[in-house]
């Protein structure tokens, strides 16, 4: 049983916590939610430089290889540190679409700058309300040219380009779309959390060049969201467990009746609940991790109930983190929002709660088919 | 990472194997619910006979006491291997709830505080399942608040004279031994006045009574001491240091408790998916698949802590706290699956006749034993506090009772 990460791991992620608690601390992530900037642009430079961008990705295509668990444990602790990055669009999302899908010729094209951090990609799927399942694709391409409209794009201002859902055959498929063409229209959105971007893009016959087979957009969308829910759990578990942190140090700080609150075991259950949920999370995430390392079949499904709960640990401890922090926690100066607002944002990423609890009951039933 | 074993450990678990494909029935998916099943009530004797004679079968191949040292008849094997054993032997149909609660605490408290002559006279005896030992911790005013307890030991000559009464006792009816906490000075404050034995069963003035359950069942005992003589050879630990003793006893039991036995969530899920409703089969319904959902993502956050607490025994390494979650988890899921199954199966879920409900009526079983696994070996909220105070570091409660002598103490009407 080695059902944990390597020692060098380990050291990765000690070294990740060290350089993000400096250089994506709540201070500077507050520049980006009070500023005007859709992102932290030398945090990005800096992360980029570290390697991190490449993580997964192959050596011949630039990347450092440290291979799907080593993205999880970076991922986790951009969690921790709310990194103000497009790192799971442009990472998870839309390198992910290029390895799983592209040419050899895209892989080369694309992946080095990915790499590098000098272009940044998005995947725009969502046109309007509605989970993944329920999204019906009315983008089109005709003649090798886009036009429609996608809403919400996550990171959709910052990006250079994306991989774009849209009906060429009379089924969906996916494109790369560079987005400095003129006839892309980007509009920043209001966003539930400021420190990531949402965006409009409005499309009118944009060059849009084929990425996989034709018509079988869905299902290569289904493989990159069930990819992308494992990394994404683990920045949950991220978030969730700096939560906990903060809610324990204030707890231990802040008396009230001549005690400190962390005493009352209204305080303690509270706490212990999220612990018991934050727990369950990692541990659904590991198996997850191990799935989407080893390319599991177990995959749908590890990636599923990861992303289930996840989801449910950093809803709790973040907003049990203000409730512990009392009125304090409901003031803009304290930094129990930046953690309300992320852990819904990420919440709706790629889908929320109930369409992946759907998928998991669909994936058990077809793997425990009579 | 992998879920391999190293290869002393997959020779191990074949080893395992082997022993239990040629001594045991292998469960079968289809009476998967016998699993988890309170000892039968209607025949004890026979029950007891079954499970001592599995144990003997146990000890002689040497799966009895795995992490146990040699000196005293075990294998002194490696925690690992007491993980494995237990992997392995869920797969199978075997008398369980006679052993566990000697051989997961009373024992192994004994070789820490007991004498050579103890362990030379009751180690192996246990570990072949010749003896059959009980605790007897909890009293009628002391549960949660353990240090509460009043059953008082006099000394007198080489002997200590026992009265009170202790409760909550399970298989006290059919055990030899028990291990024993007693008040022996009330005059300091409650921690500092209790010292622990251990006792024959059969000493005159032990009385046990059966105590009926909501579930209808009796697993636990109230057991009654009148002028009970125990050898102060017998005492483990000074005089005054029972508390200590005892918590020696409950980090083994909160260690040794695992799942809430009873039906899971591949049970629920199969129950929704063969019973049909009105509109087809009741997984149709997105308010069931919600709920199933949330079920298998926690049954199986529990079994992937385990093998992260596995991985650290088998890398040599302290387990983290994470293990602290199981019972909390998994007792708190069971009581919630067995009220969904019953309502899944809509006015008919009243029905308790295992002829007519559903897997023998195993769902409406699990919902009246449930309550019951929510409070024994560490309530919910002990769990919680423990959760708080020993995993997050946050501070004890302030207690009023702490500087008292115990018999100045406040007491309430219950």
């Amino acid at each position: 049983m080695n059902f944990d990460f390597s020692d060098d791991l380990k050291l990765l992620r000690e070294q990740a916590r060290k350089f993000l608690s400096e250089k994506s601390s709540p201070k500077s992530v507050r520049k980006i939610l009070e500023g005007a900037a859709p992102y932290d642009a030398e945090l990005w430079r800096g992360v980029a430089g570290m390697g991190w961008l490449g993580a997964a990705v192959p050596e011949t295509y630039g990347g450092a290889a440290l291979g799907y668990d080593g993205l999880c444990v970076l991922a986790e602790e951009m969690g921790h540190a709310l990194a103000p990055i497009p790192f799971s669009s442009s990472i998870y999302l839309a390198s992910e679409a290029i390895l799983i899908a592209g040419t050899e010729a895209q892989k080369r094209t694309h992946l080095p700058k990915l790499v590098t951090g000098e272009r940044i990609g998005t995947l725009a799927f969502a046109e309007g309300a509605g989970n993944p399942d329920a999204v019906r694709v009315q983008a089109h391409v005709a003649n090798g040219k886009l036009s429609g409209t996608k809403l919400p794009v996550a990171d959709g201002e910052i990006a250079d380009f994306a991989v774009v859902a849209a009906d060429g055959t009379g089924k969906a498929s996916l494109y790369l779309v560079d987005l400095r063409d003129p006839g892309v229209t980007k509009t920043s959105l209001k966003s539930l959390d400021p420190t990531r971007n949402q965006a409009k893009l409005v499309f009118q016959d944009v060059p849009a060049e084929p990425l996989g087979p034709a018509g079988q957009g869905l299902d290569l969308i289904q493989a990159l969201l069930d990819r992308a829910a494992v990394l994404i759990a683990f920045e949950q578990v991220g978030g969730a467990q700096a939560c906990l942190e903060m809610a324990r140090t204030y707890a231990t700080e802040r008396y009230a009746f001549g005690r400190p609150i962390g005493s009352f075991q209204a305080i303690k259950h509270k706490l212990a609940d999220v612990y018991v949920a934050t727990e369950l999370a990692r541990s659904n995430a590991y198996y997850g991790a191990w799935a989407l390392s080893t390319s599991a079949a177990e995959l749908p499904i590890a990636a599923a109930a990861a992303r289930v709960s996840a989801t449910d640990a950093f809803h709790l401890a973040a907003k049990e983190n203000i409730q512990t922090h009392g009125g304090m926690g409901f003031t803009w100066e304290a930094d129990c929002h930046l953690y309300y607002r992320r852990a819904k944002l990420l919440a709706t990423a790629i889908g929320t709660a109930p369409y992946w609890k759907d998928r998991l009951i669909s994936e058990l039933e077809r793997r425990n088919a009579p | 990472m992998d879920f391999e074993d190293t290869p002393e450990e997959a020779a191990f678990r074949a080893e395992v194997r082997a022993f239990l494909d040629r001594n045991a029935e292998r469960k079968s998916e289809a009476k998967s619910f016998h699993r988890g099943r309170y000892i039968p009530e209607h025949n004890i004797p026979e029950t007891v006979r079954a499970a001592k004679q599995w144990q003997a079968k146990k000890a002689d191949a040497g799966f009895a006491g795995i992490t146990w040292p040699r000196q005293w008849g075990g294998r002194g094997g490696t925690p690992v291997q007491q993980v494995i054993y237990g992997q392995e032997e869920q797969n199978y149909v075997v008398p369980r709830g006679v052993f566990e609660i000697g051989l997961g605490m009373c024992i192994p408290v004994l070789m820490v505080y007991g004498t050579p002559e103890h362990l030379e006279g009751h180690v192996r005896p246990a570990m072949r399942g010749e003896e059959i030992w009980c605790q007897l911790f909890s009293e009628p005013s002391a549960g949660s608040d353990l240090a509460g307890l009043r059953t008082r030991a006099v000394r007198d000559g080489d002997d200590w004279v026992v009265n009170g009464q202790k409760i909550w006792t399970s298989g006290a009816h059919f055990s030899n031994y028990g291990i024993l906490v007693t008040r022996t000075d009330p005059d300091v404050p409650k921690h500092a006045g209790l010292t622990f034995f251990f006792v024959d069963m059969k000493s005159p003035g032990i009385e046990v009574r059966r105590i009926k359950q909501i579930s209808g069942g009796s697993n636990f005992n109230e057991v009654f001491f009148t002028d009970v003589r125990v050898p102060d050879s017998q005492r483990l630990g000074k005089v005054g240091d029972g508390w200590k003793v005892s918590i020696t006893t409950l980090m083994t039991e909160r260690l040794a408790v695992g799942d809430a036995p009873g039906p899971d969530f591949d049970d629920i899920f199969a129950l929704a998916r063969t019973l049909e409703l009105d509109a087809g089969p009741a997984i149709r319904n997105p308010a069931v698949r919600e709920k199933l959902a949330d079920w298998y993502v926690k049954t199986q956050g529990l079994k992937y802590t385990k093998f992260r607490t596995m991985t650290a025994l088998s890398r040599g390494e302290t387990p983290g706290p994470e293990a602290s979650i199981t019972k909390l988890v998994s007792a708190n899921k069971l009581q919630d699956i067995a009220s969904y199954g019953i309502d899944l199966l809509g006015m008919a879920g009243a029905v308790m006749d295992p002829e007519v409900a559903p897997m023998q009526a195993w769902f409406q079983e699990a919902l009246l034993y449930a309550p019951g696994l929510r409070i024994a070996g560490g309530s919910d909220e002990i769990l919680r506090n423990i959760i708080a105070e020993r995993v997050l570091g946050l501070p004890a409660d302030i207690r009023i009772d702490k500087d008292v002598p115990f018999s100045q103490l406040k007491t309430g009407k219950r």
